[in-house]
């Protein structure tokens, strides 16, 4: 194998920035609203560069899907020490239909064509917190998969991987090829410096659609309605037990 | 190894939960909203854009959460220093063959801009250190450059500027300090007022008079901490600027080797007004981010305080103010990328137009965090909340790097002077 990984990273909503509703109910709006990388790619870029630099692995790839500013996202892991860029094109109503499992076909065909030891991504998006691309990824590929990392070795052609599960820990040594997806605690994310910005202008990013692949994107989802979470409204307050009772009634609640 | 339930718990739950787990006690200083017509972004190429939203993530995690400390327990944070200089931050506009970053004065502006949002004392120290680093590796020769820069652009020592005297600041060509020669050393004797980082940093830039008097007899020396006959005195008391030490700093017989003279004997006023263009520039770009976080502070505080029913963003006073305050710091910014360009390319215009910048940008960039501070009524009087600190923190840009009164003075000559 190649000693090459494939990185998958996302351009979504600055996590700082007050999220608003189109008035038409339609979807959120982007228009001029600051956007950056996914924080959860951020820590897969960070261990994957860490990878490289320990001399683990050879090559660092990273992908994105979208319009042309999807380029800066991969600026920005060019910038942190990936070696190559992949820019997958898919611009307007495609692009706000993508949905993981469109990506994730077109994740597992790039995985494919660059031969790659493993993929490594955010377990989830901010935006969407879908939590699916990389096990898709790793289903559509048939490659064993370590989720919500917190931490990453190789042991030979083996990767261990320790999990953050609901009951705790979990570590678990999977065959490579493989699909991994990075949790919050995996790592701390390093700041780009000036000279790697400036080198990062050098890196080629490589252009491809979607048809290139092979991979169709149409979308099996509709999205009919997206609304503000309700409004916080004014409690009532109640003097007895049995008016607490009689008024949860009349709410339908019990 | 040891389990984690509950925390990992919350970690799956929910992403608003799990940000970025540095950048938690950010949200409420730096709330980054709809791109809006104060973005310092605008206008600027892919890569600036990268090397800004780098300084912002670094003000933000890394100073802005401990400001307020620093100034008020008077700490000069070296360790944070030292982990900008690793990003590139020690010798932004030094040549990359002895360290430096090799960025324009436009990227500089960026940068100190960026990282003055997050303490402005630190930044303008930062920035002296640059200018100090950037007189050695332009003025000096290539022996001199290595020997000082390599450890300067990594801020493995720190540097001062040493120019003021208690007799001279403005008339800054009737310095006293004197260097005589001896043999390979020159003997110097005098001393120098409110130096930044003065007894706290390792390599001093000093301007001293070698020949007769005026400009002309001026030359520049590098000395270095632990010579003999270098002290320092008290730590001054300051009202702001308060990460960094300020002292006065005396030489009684110090010897300083030859090889430590930057240039020829009499090129050292010279020098010291050509960094001086820069460091107006730097200076002011400090004033910006304190204007442009003092504004987004008191929209955020407009937006939540109610009095009379009703958000004080219903105020039409108030929106109109805020709106002049907009307005002020993008003309400012404006004045200080073109001063910056100019510099760079050597322009005609660049040293009236590096002094008009400092001249309005700071003037104007104080207003805006002092009208900010009133918007805040009286919590913006609190040491709890940053805006006082900004409108204490640059106060001083409108005195040094030339006050705004010889900046004057400098661009009416240029008028003046085509008769």
């Amino acid at each position: 194998m190649s000693g090459r990984v494939l990185v998958g990273v996302k351009r979504v909503i600055d996590y700082a920035v007050k999220i608003r509703v189109k008035p038409d109910n339609s979807c959120v709006v982007t228009d001029g609203v600051k956007h950056s990388m996914n924080p959860f790619c951020e820590i897969a870029v960070e261990e994957a560069v860490k990878m490289k630099e320990k001399k683990l692995i050879k090559e660092v790839v990273v992908v994105s899907c979208g319009p042309q500013q999807a380029m800066e996202t991969i600026r920005t892991a060019l910038a942190m020490g990936a070696d190559r860029g992949i820019h997958v094109e898919v611009t307007g109503k495609d692009y706000e239909n993508l949905g993981p499992l469109q990506v994730s076909k077109i994740m597992a065909a790039l995985a494919k064509k660059e031969d790659v030891l493993f993929v490594i991504l955010g377990k989830q998006a901010i935006d969407d917190d879908c939590n699916q691309t990389g096990q898709m990824t790793a289903a559509l590929l048939d490659w064993p998969q370590g989720t919500f990392a917190s931490e990453l070795s190789m042991e030979g052609d083996k990767i261990k991987v320790v999990r953050e599960i609901d009951g705790g820990l979990e570590t678990v040594k999977i065959n490579t090829p493989a699909v991994i997806t990075a949790d919050l605690r995996l790592n701390t994310p390093r700041y780009a410096t000036l000279p790697n910005i400036m080198k990062a202008k050098k890196k080629k990013i490589a252009n491809v659609k979607p048809a290139d692949l092979g991979v169709d994107i149409t979308s099996r989802l509709e999205v009919l309605r997206v609304d503000e979470p309700p409004q916080r409204e004014a409690g009532v307050k109640v003097e007895t037990v049995d008016d607490l009772v009689a008024r949860l009634k009349e709410a339908g609640r019990i | 190894m040891a389990t984690v339930g509950p925390l990992a718990r919350m970690a799956r739950l929910g992403s608003s939960i799990c940000r970025n787990h540095r950048l938690y006690f950010n949200r409420s200083t730096q709330r980054r909203g709809i791109a809006s017509c104060v973005d310092p972004s605008h206008g600027l190429t892919d890569e600036q854009k990268e090397f800004q939203k780098m300084a912002f993530d670094f003000a933000a995690n890394e100073m802005a959460p401990h400001m307020s400390e620093w100034d008020q327990k008077e700490i000069f944070p070296v360790e944070t220093m030292r982990k900008a200089a690793q990003l590139g931050f020690g010798g932004i506009y030094v040549q990359p063959e002895v360290g430096g970053s090799g960025l324009s004065r436009l990227d500089t502006s960026i940068i100190f801009e960026a990282l003055s949002t997050g303490c402005v004392s630190t930044t303008a120290y930062i920035s002296i250190h640059n200018m100090c680093a950037w007189m050695i590796d332009t003025f000096g020769n290539n022996e001199q450059r290595e020997r000082f820069c390599p450890d300067l652009c990594l801020m493995d020592k720190f540097a001062s500027y040493c120019l003021t005297e208690p007799g001279s600041g403005s008339d800054a060509a009737s310095l006293l300090t004197t260097a005589q020669l001896k043999g390979d050393h020159y003997i110097v004797n005098g001393s120098k007022a409110f130096i930044s980082g003065g007894g706290d940093t390792d390599v001093y830039i000093v301007m001293c008079r070698t020949g007769g008097k005026g400009p002309k007899g001026i030359s520049c020396l590098v000395v270095e901490k632990g010579t003999p006959g270098l002290s320092f005195g008290k730590k001054e008391k300051k009202v702001g600027w308060n990460s960094q030490p300020t002292r006065a700093v005396i030489f009684e017989d110090c010897a300083v080797p030859v090889i430590n003279r930057l240039g020829e004997e009499g090129q050292g006023f010279n020098m010291a007004m050509r960094g001086l263009n820069g460091g107006r520039i730097n200076i002011a770009s400090c004033s910006l981010g304190a204007a442009h976080a003092s504004v987004q502070l008191a929209r955020d505080h407009l937006l939540v305080r109610k009095q009379f029913g009703e958000t004080l963003s219903n105020s039409q006073y108030l929106q109109f103010k805020l709106a002049e305050m907009a307005t002020k710091l993008v003309a400012s910014r404006l004045m200080v990328r073109e001063a910056a360009t100019a510099l760079q390319e050597n322009r005609s215009d660049a040293v009236s137009l590096c002094s008009m910048a400092k001249l309005f940008a700071t003037d104007e960039c104080f207003n805006i965090c002092n009208d900010a501070l009133q918007m805040h009524g009286g919590y913006g009087y609190l040491k709890d909340y940053a805006v006082q600190q900004f409108v204490r923190d640059i106060r001083v840009h409108q005195i040094l790097e030339g006050t705004n009164e010889v900046m004057r003075m400098i661009i009416s000559r240029n008028l003046l002077a085509e008769s």
